[in-house]
């Protein structure tokens, strides 16, 4: 592999090799916390958050680390940096908190996190480990924000709590909400949908039939 | 270097867990006092906002000095505890919430069932007085919980001095369906509230602290307009959330009835009635 300068690992994880679309990672939190565009930003904050930092500790401590019990090592750097964000939430964003309930707690769970802490902060100074942990959180952002903005816009005619269909908004005459957008399947198709767009752009990404 | 030895294995996850662990119980209790404080301003601004009384621009807590936490003995002969002392109960630091999980703090739901899924609740609880510039009571705000459709609401519904009419309702914690049960926080349907009647007036004519009335209150099915029959008790349900309406219905009939706030609703009603002048106002208000 090429050295990779630090734009690439900044920018490709973002569209070129995004985690949720390429890579298939992180699905499940992408289903529950986008009903919202206020939640997913904040989901989005403290994900790019702890991917960055445990991407960081763990390149930091990487030498040290004996391979039988890596995974639990870096399961615990990454619990204990999601409870400091959750603790942290608690005490000075307590409505966001709120709403996100137990989705804070399962960026533990959160395949993107320990994908990029196995994957390349293992092999890579713990600058870098952390660009990409950031990298690959502001690509997991993006198609969350993505995502809530049409959940919430077709599913509530809101945007962050603002009307903006329906009546005092747009389409004064009336705007029916649309529910399937609030349920969890609703994010399946919008994915599948943006996999589909990017892939449509970026034909090397297209696998094998 | 050599990383696979046991014994490296061993400092290593060692080392790990007593810095993991130092960090993690830092930040809960650096964080612990502003945790609480959030908390208790939540709790305070769905008082305020169910009182229909809540400034964003101003602070919560200089705000929250108009309401008046009083000890409340659940479904007793003489409700308000004007000596919280007297029971062993600090105001301050008394938590319903709490005694409810205690055996001897709390009892069973009766009849039973009364209270969907829940099997105890508190002896005791805090309820909050709003009054007017003239002294004279203008509302209680009452803490309400119950299940939903998968989990318990909790909230306040606020009740007018007259005893009967229903002045607002607020949930500040639920996990239900975010736009199904999830829309019991939508400002329309909360809206739906205000001016609605608990309790039929037939059965208020007769109440006693002996008899007290079975509050009628529901939320249906559907739409409720002013042509619908007995609209004052209606309340429009939460389409697709008919389970999450259900519970409601339950749990909000339960506290205001005769094993909980029926006796204090009716402590109210009675004091009204002594006092003709504010209640003559108080029937201004509602005319």
């Amino acid at each position: 592999m090429a050295e990779p300068t630090t734009k690439d690992v900044l920018v490709d994880p973002i569209v070129k090799n995004n985690p949720i679309a390429l890579q298939i990672l992180g699905i499940c939190s992408a289903l529950a916390v986008t009903t919202k565009l206020e939640t997913a930003i904040a989901m989005s904050v403290a994900v790019t958050l702890v991917t960055g930092l445990s991407g960081a500790s763990v390149s930091l401590i990487r030498n040290y680390i004996p391979s039988s019990i890596r995974i639990i090592v870096q399961m615990t750097i990454i619990a204990m940096l999601v409870i400091l964000v959750d603790q942290f939430l608690k005490a000075y964003f307590y409505d966001i908190s709120k709403q996100m309930s137990v989705f804070v707690g399962l960026i533990i769970t959160n395949c993107i996190v320990m994908g990029r802490a196995e994957a390349f902060a293992m092999k890579n100074s713990p600058s870098m480990s952390f660009i990409d942990g950031v990298g690959n959180g502001l690509g997991y952002s993006f198609i969350l924000i993505v995502v809530a903005i049409f959940r919430e816009l077709l599913g509530k005619g809101e945007l962050l709590g603002h009307k903006i269909l329906g009546d005092g908004g747009l389409m004064a005459e009336g705007y029916v909400s649309n529910g399937l957008m609030l349920l969890p399947p609703s994010a399946f198709f919008l994915i599948g949908l943006i996999i589909w767009a990017i892939r449509t752009f970026n034909k090397d990404q297209v696998e094998a039939a | 270097m050599q990383t696979e030895s046991p014994k490296q294995t061993m400092i290593v996850a060692t080392c790990l867990c007593l810095v993991c662990s130092v960090l993690v119980s830092t930040a809960a209790v650096v964080l612990r006092p502003a945790q609480q404080i959030q908390k208790t301003l939540d709790i305070q601004k769905n008082i305020l906002k169910v009182a229909g009384i809540y400034d964003e621009t101003r602070k919560v807590d200089t705000q929250f000095k108009v309401v008046e936490p009083v000890l409340i003995e659940l479904a007793g002969k003489r409700p308000r505890i004007t000596d919280p002392s007297e029971e062993g109960i600090d105001l301050k630091t008394y938590d319903p919430k709490k005694a409810a999980k205690k055996e001897h703090d709390s009892v069973e739901v009766n009849p039973r069932g009364a209270l969907p899924q829940i099997a105890r609740r508190e002896i005791y609880t805090i309820a909050y007085e709003i009054r007017k510039a003239d002294g004279s009571l203008d509302q209680v705000i009452l803490p309400i919980y119950g299940k939903g459709l998968w989990s318990t609401l909790w909230g306040f519904i606020a009740v007018d001095a007259d005893g009967q009419t229903i002045r607002g309702i607020t949930f500040y914690e639920h996990g239900e369906t975010p736009g199904l049960g999830g829309e019991v926080d939508n400002p329309v349907w909360k809206a739906v509230w205000p001016g609605k009647s608990a309790f039929a007036a037939a059965d208020l004519e007769h109440a006693s602290f002996d008899g007290l009335p079975i509050p009628t209150i529901q939320v249906t099915k559907g739409e409720v307009t002013p042509e619908t029959p007995q609209a004052e008790f209606k309340v429009d349900g939460l389409s697709g959330a008919t389970i999450t309406s259900n519970g409601v219905t339950a749990f909000v009939r339960y506290w205001l009835g005769p094993d909980a706030f029926g006796s204090y609703l009716q402590q109210i009603r009675s004091e009204q009635a002594a006092t003709p002048t504010s209640a003559a106002a108080e029937g201004e208000n509602n005319g």
